[in-house]
């Protein structure tokens, strides 16, 4: 389209202009822009996808290429980080979170998105990503981030987990880290790793050491499910681990390293608690229900309301809703609260009792 | 002495032999008459209709408006564009039309069906009818309380939907006759040339202001929101972009004035034809009070018309053209109103309820005869009031006190019941 051929600067230009800004009201210049290309907007993080690859045969791997406003966003993202992907499917709006693969610092946005059963958003990019492809970005978020001072630093990965831990070790790389990096990656078998030429390429650089173990083939230097000897033999008293996957590698390398840094793609095992019975008011809606033990966000949705929501695992916070009064539980920290006006996520919160949601 | 004991009978059909609840409207001719039963089954075939266009509603439906929204930004664009070679008569002409009809999809097809919500399922942030925003002078959030609410939950309630006569005019024989209508015709028609400003003006409440009940200084607040838009509008049509003409100035002035105009007229005569052809009934507060979800559709069908047309026709109407689907299913987007109205029809005829349709000259000349009709005083050929009915100031006081009891929280709503978007259907509580 004629629309690419416009430097960013002239877009930006045209964007602010304060006498476009009164020739589109009420609109919009942003909603003149958009007709031309989906991404030329100031009122939203967006991005077009570049190159698409399939790496492996349960994975997509897009390259997305900012707009000023998201570029903006993804300058402060630090490795390790993951950010909200908004993708229309079927003319509806679907948030999802993912641990972008790039290096700290990197202009393009490179996500690797693992396909799995039921996964609504991660199959539909997997079919129908072409380059073009607009998608909506958010602010990079989370605490799981990588701290380049230490000199000592063992990476760990499972399946998809590898993204954000991927993306510590090429800023390491690319940062000029001189320590020793280990990185220990488990897949089911050789052709489930994504990335497995670049991690050896990278292992042949000094300091770093790349071990894959796969859990349905012998072919990996290490076998079967992670051991601590595993660890060991990757490197022996690391000053810091990182370790992304399932919930079982976190508490298996937790065993070793108490202390290892983790994040799990994995929602939380959680069991409905006892109905509390107590009054849930969702108050913008003045639709009141009688607590059944779920999560305030099914609670809401089996009334036939429809909050936005992203992860439903806690993660992306696209479901944040102030909490007037009221006792929850975070089930996934399990910390119980009854602060008034309080932010919560209302898909990893339950009731205690009455409660009253603004929603 | 014994006594035997007289056997006792309980009487547990009482209930169900007592005289079951009718309802009855004389619509011209007809005489509309259900039982309760059937009303309700009246309701739950149309609720049919709308759990199945909601569980359908996908790419088909967000395509369709980013169409219309990408016709209407070429549209405006083109015809702005042309307006600077407004010089030449042809391009003025093209120019001016194309502006027109930008603004009539952006008030109509766009504008007023995004802000009843239709595409809210999308979760496009673009697309939120509680933040969309349109070009016309009446600002979206006192519109979408005013048609929104009250005109879709009141549809023809004499004396609280204000759109029965604007406030100004005499559309209903039951609204009091006083010589003010004898202008019935003129106010007719300076609000249709000036029809956004009409709209604007709606919250002001004029019939109050009239009455005596509030004054101006009551209304210093919506006045001054409608003040914040015109401005901006006036600056935009009228100044900003006549001066980017230089020397062209006036010709543009004059093709923006003429597109508003445009604007003005065909939403207005599109608007009147969904509510005041012959045949089309009002209703006082107490038929619509404790109304169930049946009786509602009820009141909706029979408030509303139909125009029959062609495809680009429905679309320029911002399909309003099928009034009284929309009137039954305001959420949802306006483009299936066609599919859906065949089925529509034949649920009315099943259950003897009018279905009033018709080509736009024919209904606009039946609204036309009733402005002119109803500005006549009773005995001098015109139409009285009927005797029986509350004043209008106390319908008014009801509603107030059952809206600062809802305010309170006096009221509580059912869970489950449509509370909130993007109308509420709730009956007013005698």
């Amino acid at each position: 389209m004629f629309t690419e051929m416009l430097s960013p600067r002239l877009k930006a230009r045209v964007s602010e202009s304060s006498l476009l800004k009164v020739l589109s009201w009420p609109q919009g210049v942003d909603s003149f822009t958009e007709v031309a290309d989906r991404s030329w907007t100031q009122h939203e993080g967006r991005a077009t996808v570049t190159a698409v690859r399939w790496q492996t045969p349960r994975s997509v791997t897009l390259t997305l290429r900012p707009n000023a406003l998201g570029a903006q966003l993804f300058a402060d993202f630090r490795a390790g980080q993951h950010i909200n992907v908004a993708v229309e499917i079927d003319g509806r709006r679907h948030t999802r979170c993912y641990s972008p693969v790039a290096a700290e610092g990197s202009a393009l946005i490179e996500l690797t998105i693992g396909r799995h059963d039921g996964g609504l958003v991660s199959d539909h990019l997997y079919r129908h990503a072409r380059p073009g492809t607009v998608v909506g970005i958010g602010a990079p978020a989370g605490d799981f981030v990588l701290d380049p001072t230490d000199a000592r630093i063992l990476l760990v990965s499972g399946g998809s987990g590898i993204t954000p831990v991927l993306s510590m070790l090429r800023t390491l790389r690319a940062g000029g880290h001189t320590g020793e990096v280990a990185f220990v990656h488990y897949a089911r078998t050789p052709e489930d790793v994504a990335y497995a030429a670049e991690l050896r390429e990278l292992a042949a650089a000094e300091h770093t050491t790349v071990l894959f173990g796969y859990t349905r083939s012998g072919a990996g230097e290490l076998s079967g499910h992670l051991r601590a000897e595993h660890l060991a033999t990757a490197l022996a008293d690391p000053d810091a681990v990182y370790v992304c996957g399932p919930a079982a590698l976190v508490d298996a390398v937790r065993e070793v390293h108490p202390e290892a840094r983790s994040e799990s793609f994995v929602p939380p095992a959680f069991r409905p608690g006892a109905a509390s019975g107590g009054l849930v008011s969702f108050a913008g809606s003045e639709v009141f229900v009688e607590d059944d033990g779920k999560t305030l966000l099914e609670q809401a949705e089996n009334v036939g309301l429809t909050p936005e929501f992203g992860c439903r695992m806690g993660i992306c916070h696209g479901c944040t809703r102030l909490k007037s009064s009221g006792v929850v539980k975070n089930v996934t920290t399990g910390v119980v609260s009854s602060a008034e006006e309080e932010e919560i996520q209302i898909c990893v919160t339950v009731p205690c009792g009455d409660v009253v949601v603004e929603l | 002495m014994t006594a035997v004991a007289e056997p006792i009978y309980i009487d547990d059909t009482a209930e169900v032999l007592q005289p079951e609840q009718v309802f009855e409207k004389q619509v011209g001719d007809v005489h509309v008459r259900l039982t309760k039963t059937e009303m309700d089954e009246f309701g739950r075939e149309l609720d049919a209709i709308r759990h199945r266009i909601l569980a359908d509603l996908g790419t088909r439906d967000a395509e369709y408006i980013r169409d219309i929204i990408k016709l209407q930004r070429k549209l405006e664009v083109g015809g702005r564009a042309l307006l600077f070679l407004g010089i030449l008569p042809p391009a003025w002409l093209a120019g001016t039309t194309m502006l027109g009809l930008a603004k009539i999809l952006d008030n109509m097809e766009i504008g007023h069906n995004v802000m009843h919500g239709q595409y809210d399922w999308m979760g496009d942030p673009g697309l939120r009818g509680q933040e969309f925003e349109w070009d016309n002078a009446c600002p979206a959030d006192q519109w979408r309380y005013t048609h929104n609410y009250m005109h879709h939950t009141y549809t023809n309630v004499v004396d609280l939907d204000r759109d029965v006569g604007y406030g100004i005019l005499r559309m209903s024989k039951e609204q009091k006759w006083d010589p003010y209508f004898l202008f019935n015709p003129l106010w007719a028609f300076l609000l249709m040339v000036l029809f956004q400003y009409g709209v604007a003006l709606h919250e002001l409440e004029a019939e109050r202001i009239r009455d005596g009940e509030i004054g101006f200084r009551d209304k210093r607040e919506v006045l001054s929101e409608v003040w914040g838009k015109v401005k901006k509008q006036t600056m935009k049509d009228y100044v900003a972009f006549p001066l980017l003409a230089g020397p062209f100035a006036p010709v543009v002035f004059a093709g923006n004035m003429v597109a508003n105009l445009m604007r003005n007229v065909w939403s207005y005569t599109i608007i009147f034809c969904g509510h005041f052809p012959a045949g089309v009934s009002e209703f006082s507060l107490d038929e619509a009070r404790e109304e169930s979800r049946g009786h509602w559709y009820f009141r909706q069908v029979l408030g509303s018309a139909n125009l029959t047309g062609g495809k680009w026709f429905h679309i320029f109407s911002g399909n309003l053209s099928f009034q009284i689907e929309h009137h039954l299913f305001p959420d949802l987007p306006a483009h299936r109103y066609q599919e859906i109205s065949p089925q529509v029809q034949d649920i009315c005829r099943r259950y003897g309820i009018p279905y009033n349709s018709g080509p736009i000259h024919k209904q606009f000349g039946s609204v036309i005869k009733k402005i002119i009709k109803l500005a006549l005083p009773p005995g001098l050929g015109g139409i009285g009031e009927r005797a029986k009915r509350a004043p209008r100031r106390q319908v008014r006081a009801e509603f107030d006190a059952r809206q600062a009891a809802e305010a309170a929280g006096e009221v509580v709503r059912d869970a489950g019941e449509p509370s909130v978007k993007p109308y509420r259907v709730k009956a007013i509580t005698g």
